[in-house]
């Protein structure tokens, strides 16, 4: 089980309170850290939340990766710490490369800001570790860039290696595969579109988001929920 | 040392789809556009670079294109150097 997560915060960052307050609903205590931060030392799960790191200029994401924390993100990810980047932080987690593909605009070109169902597509990654695949949860979306794309190959890999560890039932933004959220290799690095902390209260009608924080709050300080091939 | 204008063309990769240009393209039958097609919506930057020759300008713009202003994932450049005048 965690016992301290780091919530990374970007100029622009603006989901922050919202994971913070999740996690404290789960107990367990969280603390912002400032973009600026050069090391993570101390903590045993870190999220990059949503909003708009950087004004969103350029592409989201792409000046955020350059960020110092991000070295410390990368460093921590790579010693297999679980990293989750959700909706702009799955953005940054793909500009900085610890995760393949890219969010284009969606399709259709429209903002989406809805409830959507999506299925466990897979349960090796610290975010579903231990959830049932097929199982079925509604979490709120919030983007206008989450069409998620990547090469074929790309494709056939996270399909075949089961990193797609998310996926919508009726696709909102034209994403390949209905993909809502992918992981690395090893599984400790996750990238999802949706707002699971924005599901965790009974009182605004959601909470299939405490799935997926409580996975990820038991799976860390774990052993990596994947053995690297 | 010389100073270069750089122009950085920015598009999406054949293949990627692109629902700002296949928008456009949509929009324009109804301002009377007939026979215009292949719309692809893309980004153009400018750029002053001070280097020894446009060959050392090119290579230092390729580098900028590739680990900022690109995402090579999705999108390829086009960069075009010329002299900037004295």
């Amino acid at each position: 089980m965690a016992q301290r997560a780091g919530v990374v915060v970007f100029p622009g960052t603006n989901c922050e309170h919202d994971v913070v307050e999740a996690f404290a609903r789960l107990g367990v205590p969280a603390e912002l850290v400032w973009h600026g931060a050069r090391s993570l030392s101390g903590f045993d799960v870190v999220v990059l939340p949503g909003g708009f790191a950087h004004g969103d200029y350029l592409r989201p994401g792409a000046i955020a990766r350059f960020s110092p924390v991000m070295s410390a993100v990368a460093d921590f990810a790579a010693a297999g710490g679980p990293v989750v980047g959700i909706c702009n932080g799955f953005q940054v987690l793909t500009e900085a490369r610890l995760l393949p593909g890219a969010l284009q605009k969606n399709k259709g070109l429209t903002f989406v800001c809805q409830v959507t169902e999506l299925e466990v597509a897979s349960d090796r990654s610290a975010l579903t570790a231990g959830v049932e695949v097929g199982r079925r949860l509604r979490v709120p979306i919030n983007h206008f860039e989450g069409n998620f794309t990547a090469a074929p190959e790309v494709l056939r890999a996270l399909e075949d290696e089961g990193r797609v560890v998310l996926r919508y039932l009726d696709n909102p933004n034209g994403s390949a595969h209905d993909i809502a959220g992918v992981c690395n290799g090893p599984g400790n690095v996750v990238g999802l579109m949706p707002h699971p902390e924005r599901a965790t209260s009974e009182l605004l009608g959601l909470t299939d988001g405490l799935v997926l924080l409580g996975a990820l709050l038991a799976s860390a300080g774990a052993p990596p929920a994947m053995v690297p091939a | 040392m010389a100073i270069f204008e750089a122009l950085v063309e920015v598009q999406l990769r054949p293949g990627i789809s692109d629902p700002q240009g296949a928008t456009i393209e949509r929009a324009l039958p109804a301002l009377g556009f007939a026979g215009v097609s292949g719309v692809r919506a893309g980004k153009a930057f400018r750029l002053q670079v001070e280097a020894a020759g446009a060959a050392e300008a090119r290579r230092v713009v390729e580098e900028l294109c590739s680990r900022l202003l690109a995402n090579p994932v999705i999108e390829d450049t086009a960069v075009s150097i010329t002299a900037s005048a004295p």
